[in-house]
């Protein structure tokens, strides 16, 4: 507000100009470094997204608009479109709430607090390597002289509950599930850390005042906590829509290129086409597709955070 | 001030680092030197110390890089390539059509001169199943000047492995020849609670060497090639054979636990640690093996007949080979260099430091036993690289994936006979356009 | 005020809490332990050695790492690749983002749209394009480069937190510091940046990780062996068939534990009372 009557005053153009270009040297080093290394590179898929070009030929043909013809009806690749849905679907809800789960109770005066802050990070630091090679052999389904060799599936039978071991990954009704929890348990960390960062930087005051108003905890979660943060929630659910639109490294590293096209994701196909059919503009296409979709739907959720606002 | 003084100067410091140890600068056009770019982790150590060895010798540096993974590595060659940058020597990791697409680009040399030189001196000392993978024969259907364009390193195999202790274990006195007799051993496993066959089916490709294994014991090759040009449907009563291969090791229980979700690394460990009593795997698991288990008994054994009146063929040939970048001013030299990588006693290093099988015949003495095993099926050998035409990419993946359906039991050989040659015949309606 | 039936509900509530707490940091310190467990052991024993902690410890898994994978000059560059990446990335965001938040000037929101709207492509297919704009550039297997590329991928996101952050700050204190005579340079660097210490302690973190674990652009951007980061060093354990996974886990260790402390030392940065304490001065 006050920066904008500050500089509103009727001022020389020249002046005005000057502001301008002063306030735009902010953003300067910014837009050039993003200049020289975005637009190209993009301008590029764009241009190879109207063509047929196996990658390595120096002559490639337009095409036109065909790649993303045959694409709107590439089942497949609409699965993996939803697919990647799923997994976000689940992550938004899941991982957020546990992520904010967390980071409330890091808010508050608690003992330990400085541990948990420290171990709650953890998963994001591991390697996917280590995060898939340990997964796997928790949900391994394999049975070695009666007994079954993974964890989940041996406490199961050890528990008594022999009627829920289960193939975990290599079973379609559960293997995107599986995938999205361990995708959740490895990402709940960048949540916390932001929504505690959040949390940390609301003014105090405004809990004071709460508190002399008489307000409950709930009250004050409700009327000052939830308000103050929804900046924050909308970036980390922007955040959250685009690492788990992306993931595809823990999906190879947990069921490698398995279970028909039950476990395909856009990034997966985009590779695919890349690398394997040699069909680069067709992976280019569904590169644009897929980020139009990204920013449609980030879009979606900063208008939704917008409204609840107000 | 004290605290800005600091960090100007390790700003200072920083740039200087960066300036001064930039490894780029001009490379000045260093004729001595040659860049060889690979993949290959295992070999890392041994080809620097074969490098330095030939610096000695000759005098000439050779500077070995290594990138990985695989699909990095596929990548950095691909992007280098557009960018003219491709070292001296390489290697595509690729089918054969990208293989002849940098051909055609001018990025690979035709060496074909240096093999015949004295009397085919060069060739004679390779298998020729190994030679076969860079060769191009007369009329090819990619277009390429007939010839041969890369030199093989080693060679490799992917046959079918049994554990012994576990065999002995159900009664069975000798590996099945055919299949029903495959079949009889995995009920007799089953019975004394051990499984039967795994292998890395979460990666295509191992589905595609295995399927391609018994379309050509069931159809032999005329009409698998007939099939690719579209003149026998996939609906053919021999390709639902193939499919019900699969169907029959999901029906008799055959295959360990989540097989299809399998990257082939946990297959091997799998079978290193006796959880299953065969496996399917290339030649490069006796190094693997010997990692993770020593003690592990274990013989080599074709992929049991499903059809007795044709042979079973395998994939095999070159495991990893080098080009020679056409337009390197030092191309002479780099050819000169493979020759001598691929001499007799340099083979016979490579293959003992990294337990591969070497593609020169004559370095065959020195290897390891089990190895020997796998060499001895090398008459049987083929490869979709030596083939007079590949599959279109998107057909194949269909057909894999279809097998994938099949292995997780939600999909018929017929419906996945009928969807493949649904795809084939709009591949082919495309191309006609 | 507060009785023993209150203190009873309050007992109870922090029990439950901590309850919660401790089972998800179970979780999250098991795989921890089991990549140090691992570490330890010898290729033979790692998969069938069924102890908690094996008798045989081998730490001389951990020198065999660091000599076998080239730690020394890859740990150098990649301390180097973070610190400026990270540098720059702050200064350069928080300028802009700065900007974005509280300045007026011509294409502001077209600007804004295009970072974020950057952010959403995905990279797989740019990479290609990338490698042969750097060639072209002669930036290609240059250090400058290859930092200049990283601080790209992770601007947008580090504008978008930034600017969040920017948005959620009083301005009383900038309206002070501008009646105090203080430019807008001066009022970025003394008051705007250090209210927002947690947001950027964020960036810092998030933008460390993923320089440190970064290898792709690395991989194509890069030929040199004296020019690679540490990541370079893992993939060589990876073999193409044979994995030695203790000495693979000792890597992994190795590599993970400057990232770790980095977070210890970022992490007290997100603390309550910097806006009181800002006042203050």
């Amino acid at each position: 507000m006050s920066a904008e009557t500050l500089t509103a005053q009727p001022k020389p153009r020249a002046l005005v100009v000057k502001d301008n270009l002063k306030n735009l040297a902010f953003v300067l080093p910014a837009v050039i470094i993003f200049s020289v290394f975005y637009v190209y590179p993009f301008f590029e898929i764009f241009r190879l997204s109207l063509q047929s070009w196996d990658g390595i030929s120096p002559t490639s043909s337009w095409v036109g608009l065909a790649n993303f013809t045959e694409l709107m009806r590439d089942k497949i690749w609409w699965s993996s479109m939803w697919h990647a849905a799923y997994i976000t679907l689940i992550a938004l809800t899941f991982q957020n709430a546990l992520a904010f789960a967390l980071a409330l109770a890091c808010d508050r005066e608690i003992r330990m607090q400085r541990f948990y802050r420290v171990v709650f990070f953890l998963p994001p630091v591991l390697s996917e390597v280590v995060v898939g090679m340990i997964w796997q052999w928790i949900l391994n389904s394999d049975v070695q002289g009666g007994q079954p060799i993974g964890v989940l599936n041996y406490w199961l039978t050890q528990m008594g509950l022999p009627q829920l071991v289960h193939h975990w990954l290599s079973d379609p009704q559960t293997a995107l599930t599986c995938i999205a929890v361990v995708h959740c348990w490895k990402g709940f960390g960048w949540g916390f850390i932001m929504l505690l960062a959040g949390l940390q930087t609301i003014d105090h005051q405004l809990y004071e005042a709460a508190k002399v108003d008489g307000a409950n905890s709930w009250h004050t979660f409700r009327h000052v906590t939830l308000p103050m943060m929804v900046p924050v929630i909308s970036v980390v659910m922007i955040l959250t829509i685009l690492g788990s639109m992306q993931v595809f490294i823990l999906i190879k590293a947990m069921v490698s290129q398995g279970l028909g096209y039950h476990t395909e994701v856009p990034v997966t196909r985009i590779l695919l086409s890349m690398q394997e059919s040699g069909r680069f503009g067709y992976a280019c296409a569904m590169g644009v597709t897929f980020g139009v979709f990204l920013i449609g739907l980030s879009l979606a959720s900063k208008l939704l955070s917008g409204k609840t606002k107000q | 001030m004290k605290k800005i003084l600091i960090g100007l100067g390790l700003c200072a410091a920083v740039g200087v680092f960066l300036l001064t140890s930039s490894g780029c600068g001009k490379r000045q056009e260093d004729l001595n030197t040659i860049t060889v770019w690979h993949w290959m982790t295992d070999r890392n150590k041994a080809l620097e110390e074969l490098a330095s060895k030939y610096e000695q010798q000759t005098g000439i540096k050779i500077k070995i890089d290594l990138f990985a993974p695989s699909e990095s590595y596929t990548q950095k060659v691909v992007s280098s390539a557009q960018s003219k940058v491709l070292p001296d020597i390489y290697g595509i990791l690729d089918k054969k059509e990208v293989f002849a697409a940098f051909i055609k680009s001018g990025f690979i040399a035709d060496i074909t001169a240096d093999f015949k030189a004295n009397n085919n001196e060069w060739e004679n000392q390779f298998f020729p199943k190994a030679l076969d993978v860079n060769r191009f024969t007369e009329g090819n259907v990619y277009g390429v000047k007939a010839g041969i364009y890369g030199v093989p390193l080693d060679v490799t195999t992917i046959e079918m492995l049994y554990n012994v202790k576990l065999l002995k274990k159900a009664g069975i006195k000798a590996p099945p020849q055919n299949f029903s007799e495959f079949l009889e051993a995995i009920h007799a496993l089953k019975r004394v609670g051990v499984s039967g066959l795994v292998s890395g089916w979460g990666e295509l490709w191992m589905i595609d060497s295995f399927a391609s294994n018994y379309a050509f014991n069931i159809m032999g090759e005329e009409k698998v090639m007939a099939t690719y040009r579209g003149e026998v449907p996939y609906t053919d009563p021999d390709w639902i054979k193939v499919l019900d291969v699969f169907k029959q090791l999901v029906d008799n229980g055959a295959l360990i636990e989540g097989v299809v979700t399998k990257p082939n690394k946990y297959a091997e460990q799998d079978f290193a640690l006796e959880r299953a009593a065969f496996a399917f795997n290339g030649s490069w698991c006796v190094n693997v093996y010997n990692d993770m288990n020593p003690n592990l008994e274990y013989g080599v054994m074709l992929p049991p007949l499903a059809n007795s009146n044709l042979p079973m063929k395998i994939w095999g040939g070159a495991g990893s080979s080098f080009v020679v970048n056409n337009t390197s001013p030092r191309k002479d030299k780099a050819i000169a260099f493979l020759k001598w990588l691929s001499a007799k006693d340099q083979q016979a290093y490579l293959a003992k430091a990294t337990k591969n099988l070497p593609a020169n015949r004559e370095a065959l003495a020195e290897i390891p036993e089990v190895l020997s095993a796998f060499a001895s099926s090398m008459d049987q050998v083929t490869h979709p690289t030596v083939w007079s035409l590949n599959e279109n990419p998107v057909v194949s993946e269909a057909f894999l994936k279809g097998i994938q359906s099949i292995l997780i039991g939600e999909k018929t050989p017929q419906q996945i006979a009928q969807n493949v040659q649904q795809v084939k015949q709009e591949q082919l309606a495309k191309k006609k356009k | 005020m507060e009785g023993p039936r209150y203190k009873a509900i309050g007992a109870l509530k922090s029990t439950v809490i901590h309850a919660f707490l401790i089972s998800v940091t179970l979780t999250c310190l098991f795989p921890l332990f089991w990549m140090v467990r691992c570490s330890l052991m010898t290729n033979q024993t790692v998969f069938t050695d069924k102890t908690f902690i094996p008798k045989d410890l081998h730490f001389s898994n951990y020198v065999q790492a660091w000599v076998d994978g080239g730690f020394g000059i890859y740990f150098l560059n990649s301390v180097v690749y973070t610190v400026s990446v990270v540098v720059g990335i702050v200064l350069i965001a928080s300028l802009a983002a700065y900007a974005f938040s509280r300045l007026k000037f011509w294409g502001k929101n077209f600007f804004f749209g295009m970072f974020l709207a950057a952010m959403m492509i995905p990279l797989p297919g740019s990479f290609v394009p990338l490698v042969v704009l750097m060639n072209k550039l002669g930036l290609a297997n240059h250090r400058i480069g290859y930092i200049l590329c990283m601080i790209n991928v992770g601007l947008s996101m580090s504008i978008l937190l930034l600017k969040t952050f920017f948005d959620r700050t009083p301005q009383d204190l900038e309206d002070a510091a501008r009646i105090d005579g203080c430019g807008r340079l001066g009022i970025w660097w003394h008051v705007a940046l250090p209210l927002a210490r947690p947001a950027i302690a964020v960036i810092v973190i998030f933008n460390s990780l993923s320089v440190w674990n970064e290898y792709i652009l690395a991989t194509l951007l890069l030929n040199d062996k004296t020019l690679m980061p540490l990541q370079r060093g893992i993939m060589v354990f990876q073999g193409v068939h044979s994995v030695d996974y203790p000495i693979l886990m000792a890597g992994l260790t190795i590599a993970a534990t400057p990232i770790i402390l980095i977070y210890l030392a970022m992490q007290r940065h997100i603390i309550k009372g910097l806006v009181e304490g800002a006042t203050v001065q």
